[in-house]
């Protein structure tokens, strides 16, 4: 990463899910750890998850899902990143996901998967300590 | 020495005894204030309520200002009705949960509808992918609804639906299903949600802008007033704007204000207050302070009451009543130890009985894990006939009442309120405040402040950051749906099409263009689409092509 280039996360609600303090409180809790956080908004496809982040260059893609659908489209994002070769942003996932899933998503290619009661600073913490751009 | 007197010495006295106190034992805190930011003192007593008026402030119940209950014997005539969401999966599911429900002493039924049915896409639309069946039960057309309440008889119960934006069209199918069991419109039940203002800032199901939604839900209070008397045709909701983040204060000022909103478009509709007054409802949150909790919904009977009075000339007492749904707190639920959010709920339950609901929803305590599996459902019904035939609370109306503390934070929360309200109206009222990201943003900010305090220890959440366990045991059997849910709907409206007399699908839907084109009420007009077998998402779409869908700036 360049020296002084603040860390880009895009923060995305994928799906018809409309539950956004989570990701909303994470976009300033991250914020005021100094990275640059640009949030999608609602109902955002996977499509249009990846091309904004390919579009604004980030080195984060943290999604939120509280609908139940995180099996279909956390992979699916995954899924489109591959396609493109981009493998080098760190993608992240939240939100009501059930323990039994997490492996799935894992080897999906979803870094980690962050459950209701995760400290933000440990958020925080885990991305500066994985990203993969440099 | 007059009373006042005595009782000022009396407090000095008091107060000259806890500084020596303070000395040898200080206070948790420095300073103990509620989650709206209302400083709690140490002690209430009569010199915190030398202003009250007994008359002016409480008056009996089922009188003005209905600050004791809205109905003169409370729950010594009747308990809230008890009605649990529920929904997931295709119409059979359900449909088989709803006969569990009802058999083990549900009262009312309350659908849960799934993602792309409340945003108004059918289940083969892109978007609806991975959404099917999730959050709540499918429904493409008539034929899924009548399978919704099959064996059900609609004049036997009260229904309420979760549905905003395309409430018209599923209010619609519920009409054409009751027509179908021989049922007449003035004997159903129920309530629909309908309640858009409140999507835009915290719920998210949306389809069309905050103006040309208003009409479809003043067509809805216009008809109903007409042709099904006993419906409840809006639940003006503060349950989600506190979810996504609000105070107790903000959730009652910003539901209020939402309701303000409602009414004047009514209003400007030509409707007359007295009409569809009295078939406003409303819907809280009841979260964990349980003192604040319960002078909330004290305060909100309140100030709707002198709103509606004053404000609009009310004259039938139904008018200025305010009823309410209550459902406890899903955000205050945790992931760790789970079996602690039946206490949680429990309490939360509790603050809404003493609040003097009209009927209640109780969370199931793996809600922070998965969808709630029927064991959990069932002790969540089980905590509310508990509260109601074991604790005795239902005994006496309002039985709080007169406590020190309780009728200053219910005077604090109403004027809190009145002040947000204030600054609403000088926006230029609920949807401008809306438009301009004001509500969003005071949500938000109060969202982040409450993880912060969580975060920095400030704010004690049991087994989350304080009496942790290390190793913690899951809760096994959480509910999974059917991932073959999407393709069941898929087919089933592949069969629909198929069968369906197409011709008069596209004459129904060409109607609705005209009429949405037009001004007329566009509930007939849905209803014979809905009759015609036409889809929700063709519905939805034919609204769509006239009004353009809104698109949410990030605030």
């Amino acid at each position: 990463m360049q020296e002084g280039r603040k860390i880009r996360v895009l923060a995305a609600k994928p799906g018809l899910d409309g539950h956004d303090r989570g990701i909303k409180v994470i976009c300033a809790a991250l914020r005021d750890a100094g990275m640059e956080v640009i949030y999608t908004g609602l109902r955002q496809t996977p499509e249009q998850i990846v091309s904004a982040a390919v579009q604004e260059d980030v080195d984060v893609i943290a999604m939120s899902c509280l609908s139940g659908a995180h099996s279909y489209l956390f992979p699916k994002v995954m899924e489109i990143l591959k396609g493109k070769g981009i493998s080098d942003i760190l993608v992240l996932g939240g939100g009501i996901i059930p323990e039994e899933d997490v492996t799935a998503l894992k080897s999906a290619g979803i870094a980690e998967i962050f459950t209701p009661g995760t400290d933000t600073n440990d958020i925080a913490k885990y991305i500066r300590e994985h990203i993969r751009k440099n | 020495m007059d009373d006042l007197q005595k009782l000022q010495e009396a407090k000095a006295k008091y107060d000259a005894q806890v500084e020596k106190v303070l000395k040898k034992i200080p206070e948790r805190k420095a300073e103990f204030v509620n989650t709206s930011g209302i400083p709690v003192a140490r002690l209430y007593t009569p010199l915190d309520l030398q202003e009250f008026d007994y008359l002016k402030q409480l008056g009996m119940p089922g009188q003005f200002p209905f600050t004791r209950a809205v109905q003169p014997t409370a729950y010594r005539g009747r308990f809230w009705t008890m009605r649990q969401y529920a929904g997931f999966g295709t119409a059979e599911e359900t449909n088989e949960r709803y006969h569990f429900l009802l058999k083990s002493g549900q009262t009312g039924l309350s659908v849960a509808f799934d993602l792309p049915t409340q945003i108004g896409y059918d289940s083969d639309h892109g978007l609806a992918q991975g959404e099917v069946g999730k959050v709540g039960v499918a429904i493409d057309s008539l034929w899924d609804m009548e399978r919704l309440f099959q064996g059900i008889p609609l004049d036997q119960v009260s229904t309420s639906m979760t549905i905003n934006s395309p409430c018209a069209v599923i209010l619609a199918m519920y009409l054409a299903v009751a027509e179908k069991q021989g049922v007449s419109f003035d004997k159903l039940r129920g309530t629909v949600q309908n309640d858009i203002l409140k999507e835009y800032p915290a719920r998210g199901t949306y389809i069309f802008g905050p103006r040309k939604s208003m009409r479809l839900i003043t067509n809805i209070f216009a008809f109903c007033t007409e042709q099904v008397p006993q419906w409840n045709t809006i639940s003006i909701s503060g349950y989600h704007i506190r979810e996504a983040g609000s105070t107790a204060v903000q959730e009652v000022a910003f539901t209020l204000a939402n309701g303000i909103a409602y009414v004047e478009a009514a209003l400007a509709a030509g409707l007359k207050v007295d009409e569809f007054g009295p078939r406003l409802s409303f819907f809280f949150n009841s979260h964990l302070d349980f003192l604040e909790e319960i002078a909330k919904f004290r305060a909100a009977r309140r100030l709707w009451a002198k709103i509606m009075k004053e404000r609009f000339k009310a004259e039938d007492k139904r008018s200025q009543m305010l009823r309410f749904h209550t459902q406890t707190a899903g955000s205050s639920l945790t992931a760790q130890q789970p079996l602690n959010n039946i206490m949680r709920t429990a309490f939360e339950a509790m603050a809404a009985v003493l609040g003097g609901t009209q009927s209640l929803h109780t969370n199931s305590f793996d809600e922070a894990l998965a969808l709630p599996s029927e064991l959990a459902v069932q002790v969540a019904l089980k905590t509310q006939q508990v509260i109601a035939y074991e604790t005795a609370v239902c005994d006496s109306v309002d039985p709080l009442a007169g406590s020190y503390y309780l009728e200053y934070l219910t005077d604090q929360i109403e004027a809190r309120a009145q002040a947000y309200i204030d600054q609403i109206d000088r926006l230029g009222g609920a949807v401008a405040a809306i438009e301009k990201g004001f509500i969003q943003k005071e949500i938000q900010d109060s969202a982040y402040r409450y993880q912060r305090e969580i975060e920095k220890n400030e704010r004690i959440v049991v087994g989350l950051n304080k009496f942790q366990v290390k190793e913690e045991k899951k809760p096994k059997d959480l509910l999974k749906v059917d991932p073959a849910v999407g393709d069941k709907q898929v087919a089933r409206l592949q069969e629909l099409k198929n069968t369906r007399d197409n011709g008069a699908v596209q004459q129904s839907l060409a109607d609705l263009k005209a009429a949405a084109q037009g001004t007329d009420n566009l509930m007939p007009t849905i209803l014979k689409a809905v009759k015609s077998l036409a889809t929700l998402g063709e519905i939805c779409n034919t609204l769509r092509a006239v009004w353009g869908e809104y698109e949410m700036a990030v605030v």
